[in-house]
């Protein structure tokens, strides 16, 4: 287990590398950049040369990364291009809604999955039927699309939530979890449906196997055998399947902070992006990158407490 | 089959995939949607820039169809143009990922070693790298450019597509109509081309339409995120955020916006998966058997309702029990198979394969998988009904369960739950027999396990099932059965999976079980060492019937039916080295196809024009047996000469 946790660490720092590299290899592709942004169309060539030179941009391509990769282990990611202020703090003052977003949207999509998953695989017929054509429909349709939807339905039809903003937990649970509500629904729906389908798929499979013939004729309950030894042997391959989804969730954020105007890191990105502000899309990126290496390390720990065969040959 | 090595026919694809009303619908919705992108400037009827402030926030009307936007911009002619924008995204990063996956994935499978690991390796970090935020970042590099960003999307999501076709190829590899290429020397380029290709062709559509949706969820958010072209030109996801900014005093603008991205999305996703669904049935055409068929009907008679021995103390009564499969119209598998199961006493049940013993067994304790249930019959345990769908007699099943009846099955490895100690499972069972607290139901399960003659019973108590051997797991499931303290055991070829040292240990267990505790038990089994060797009587089944029932010693000394004869001489155990042994040709009729007249006729080496010409009634052939044969009398004759 130990092993394994190590080799996850190693390979998510080979991971870091790769994808801030590419950014970084991306950026020396074309001409242009953040100094001629900062001072715009018109600013003299000379004013322009002199700005390259005091942010650094006229070193070649892997100064520039060493240099970066060097502030990394220091804790200092550069300053906003847009604002002057640190990168690190920026992140920091964000970190807290994007984490709560996404811890909130695993959460839902795990128990309301499952549920949903293994309910229908006790139940033939129409609500199978209907888990299909809805799995579809969340699988496809994108959640800014299902974000909107909720708003108009819930926040300003039903007027049970409110339509935008966020409310820090400093100034109320009640109003925090509240204004938590309708973007963590947006961010799960698409990731309930597909744990929904896997998880009936394998209960599914699990009710027919040979153990479970042999539980019933030893007149162990029903109820027992489903909740229990079903559920439990469903929910191996469902885990890796949860931590794909709560990736996804995390993606889905960047539209979705955006739609309720939260002040996460999808909107620090996004506004970022239209403001070509490379050290704070870079900071994100290993925020990110941060929060996918925990999500798998939650998952490896899961998969394997609950996989007898995984955890006594490690 | 006489076509393996030419390669199956690929327009049959197209062909399955036009019985798909839905896949065809999406297809064409998909084409009406292009077309109309593409020739907007000439099929639109406004300017898609041109506003007039006199109409602005309409509804639909006959002069707009789908409506104004907030600027009195005719809405129909905005979405045709915004199509423009979202599908030319959508075929750039389709193109791409294409470009990239496919050659790769086929070569990754086709060449195998250090070329595929690599290439397993790059997918592995590619798949981890997020790619909204690389796709944001390229924005901001490449100036905006909706191009760079789907560019980015589709060489991101090659990673991922290229593991799919990787696996579709690799597993197409083996296909005979390759190894065939391979054999006439064709060079490996012709191989991908002319024959591995082709064949990948049904994956390359699916995943291509299934990432189409995908990719047009994450064009309509950029360009919902206000990248790509500014407005006012027309962008799907710009329409949509102009739509959700008014959403309260104009909501109707929602739903042409909205709506042509769900009708999109969800047409590239429904044609994916009626491409999928045709593809799997091409994989399965191959014809079924006929389930229209009923079970033959036989004149009862009065032999069928006795049979051979009474017990007078019988535990288990069994009477004209028939099980069906399938829910309108089943198809018999039993037939009205009759027999009882006396205190102590040691039932085989013998037959090939197909021969509905398995079911028979099941049917006695109602675990008849999905789609199979008791459509006829009685089943009387310690004389109360437990067959049927009544309430009652479901519940007296229940009832009955674990305590009365239990049940071993044929692979002890699988028979428990790869999640839970040997000993968790052995104390859930006795906890729900016993009122009894948590110490005393381990000490109990840990004395069944020792009970069971394993040599550490403690031990066994904490392993795993993946732990134990096969059998030491059977001894498991044995005490497992046991821990109800029942008084029949069903147990479904017990040894089948077993080492035959093994075989011979869980038999002499099973015995001095019954000599000590009195218990029945059915025995299951194709093996007439083990009916020798354990049983006390047996009934012999072909085709759903049961067709002859004898002590064991009676049955082995001389059968009275030509199928337990056939049986019995093919069997190896009293056979001489050097042998050859006889076999019956032919095999069981399945169920659906049996013949009115005796069902083994066909394979008879006795039949006579008059077994085919009505059923044969079961006739009692000597002190305490039954037979369905006509040809009894020659049968023994035969033997005697």
């Amino acid at each position: 287990m130990t092993m394994m946790v190590i080799r996850r660490v190693l390979m998510s720092i080979v991971l870091i590398f790769v994808s801030t590299l590419t950014i970084f290899v991306l950026m020396s592709l074309v001409p242009g950049d953040a100094a001629q942004t900062i001072l715009g169309e018109n600013a003299t060539p000379q004013a322009v040369e002199y700005l390259r030179e005091q942010l650094g941009l006229d070193q070649p391509l892997w100064i520039k990364y060493a240099n970066w990769v060097v502030g990394l282990f220091r804790g200092d990611l550069g300053t906003s291009i847009y604002s002057g202020e640190p990168v690190t703090k920026l992140v920091w003052a964000r970190m807290g809604v994007t984490f709560s977003l996404m811890v909130g949207s695993t959460v839902a999509i795990a128990l309301l999955g499952i549920v949903v998953g293994l309910a229908s695989a006790l139940r033939e017929g129409w609500v199978g039927r209907s888990i299909d054509a809805i799995s579809l429909v969340g699988f496809a349709l994108p959640s800014f699309w299902i974000a909107i939807v909720l708003v108009a339905v819930f926040a300003v039809g039903l007027r049970l939530f409110p339509a935008t903003g966020y409310v820090p937990p400093a100034a109320g649970v009640g109003p925090w979890l509240n204004s938590l509500v309708l973007p963590v629904a947006a961010l799960s729906l698409s990731g309930i449906t597909v744990i929904a389908k896997q998880m009936r798929d394998s209960a599914r499979k699990e009710l027919e196997r040979d153990y479970v013939r042999v539980l019933r004729s030893t007149g162990v309950s029903e109820t027992r055998i489903v909740l229990l030894h079903v559920l439990r042997n469903a929910s191996i391959p469902t885990t890796t399947l949860i931590g794909l989804m709560a990736v996804g969730a995390l993606s889905g954020a960047v539209f979705i902070e955006n739609v309720f105007v939260l002040p996460g890191l999808g909107s620090l990105v996004t506004s970022a992006a239209t403001r070509q502000d490379l050290p704070v899309i870079l900071g994100v990126g290993v925020a990110f990158t941060a929060i996918v290496i925990l999500i798998n390390l939650v998952v490896d720990v899961a998969y394997v407490s609950l996989n007898p065969k995984v955890r006594q040959s490690r | 089959m006489k076509t393996s090595t030419s390669r199956p026919r690929s327009a049959s694809l197209t062909r399955a995939l036009n019985r798909k009303p839905l896949g065809v619908a999406s297809a064409a919705i998909i084409a009406l949607l292009v077309f109309a992108a593409v020739f907007a400037p000439w099929l639109s009827p406004y300017d898609p820039l041109a506003q007039d402030p006199s109409v602005a926030r309409q509804g639909p009307s006959a002069a707009h169809w789908l409506g104004t936007d907030l600027l009195g911009r005719d809405l129909l002619t905005r979405v045709m143009f915004g199509g423009r924008e979202s599908l030319v995204g959508v075929a750039e990063a389709l193109l791409v990922m294409l470009v990239i996956a496919v050659p790769v994935g086929i070569l990754a499978a086709y060449l195998r070693g250090a070329f595929d690991r690599a290439v397993l390796s790059v997918i592995d970090i590619v798949m981890s790298i997020p790619t909204i935020l690389i796709t944001l970042a390229s924005l901001a590099i490449f100036n905006n450019s909706m191009l760079a960003a789907m560019v980015t999307v589709g060489v991101l999501a090659s990673a991922a597509f290229t593991r799919v076709f990787r696996s579709d190829v690799l597993a197409q590899r083996q296909a005979p109509f390759v190894q065939a290429a391979v054999v006439t020397g064709l060079p490996t380029w012709l191989i991908l081309l002319r024959h591995v290709l082709p064949q990948a062709r049904g994956t390359i559509l699916v995943q291509a339409s299934l990432f189409a949706a995908a990719a047009l969820g994450i064009q309509t958010g950029l360009s919902f995120l206000a990248f790509g072209p500014p407005p006012p030109a027309p962008t799907w996801g710009g329409m949509v955020a102009e739509a959700a900014a008014a959403i309260q005093s104009f909501p109707w603008m929602f739903i042409p916006t909205g709506g042509v991205i769900v009708v999109a999305t969800l047409a590239f996703g429904l044609l994916g998966d009626a491409l999928r669904d045709a593809a799997a049935e091409q994989v399965q055409q191959r014809p079924m058997p006929s389930r229209s068929r009923r079970a033959v009907d036989t004149p009862r008679t009065a032999d069928d309702d006795a049979p051979a021995e009474r017990h007078r103390e019988a535990l288990l009564r069994v009477r004209e029990l028939s099980v069906g499969f399938g829910a309108d119209e089943p198809l018999t598998v039993v037939d009205r198979v009759s027999f009882d199961v006396g205190r102590g006493e040691i039932l085989g049940i013998v037959g090939e394969s197909g021969s509905g013993k398995t079911v028979t067994a099941l049917a006695t304790i109602g675990l008849l998988g999905r789609g199979g249930r008791v459509t006829g019959g009685s089943v009387v345990f310690e004389g109360q009904e437990i067959a049927g769908d009544a309430a009652g007699n479901k519940a007296a099943m229940k009832n009955v369960r674990g305590s009365g009846i239990a049940y071993i099955s044929q692979e002890p490895l699988v028979a428990l739950d790869p999640s839970f100690t040997v000993g968790f499972q052995i104390v859930e069972v006795v906890r729900r027999h016993e009122k009894i607290g948590r110490a005393a139901a381990r000490a109990r399960a840990v004395e069944l396990l020792a009970s069971m003659r394993l040599p550490d019973p403690e031990r066994v108590f904490r392993s795993y099932p993946h732990q134990i051997s096969g059998g030491m797991a059977q001894r498991v499931v044995i005490a497992k059965a046991l821990a109800g303290r029942p008084r029949l055991l069903i147990a479904d070829e017990p040894t089948t999976a077993l080492d035959v040292t093994v075989q011979a240990e869980i038999l002499t267990l099973l015995a001095s079980i019954r000599d000590e505790t009195g218990m029945s038990i059915i025995l299951v089994t194709h093996d007439w060492g083990v009916v020798a060797e354990t049983c006390d009587r047996t009934l012999v089944m072909y085709a759903g019937q049961l067709v002859e029932e004898a002590t064991v010693e009676g049955l082995l000394r001389s059968p009275r039916h030509p199928y337990s004869r056939g049986l019995l001489a093919s069997d190896p155990h009293g056979a001489r080295r050097g042998d050859i042994l006889p076999t019956i040709g032919g095999i069981v009729p399945p169920p659906g196809s049996w013949p009115s007249g005796c069902r083994f006729a066909a394979r008879c080496p006795m039949a006579t024009a008059e077994c085919s010409q009505r059923p044969i009634p079961l006739v009692a052939t000597g002190t305490a047996r039954v037979s369905r044969c006509i040809r009894v009398g020659a049968l023994v004759e035969e033997a005697q000469a």
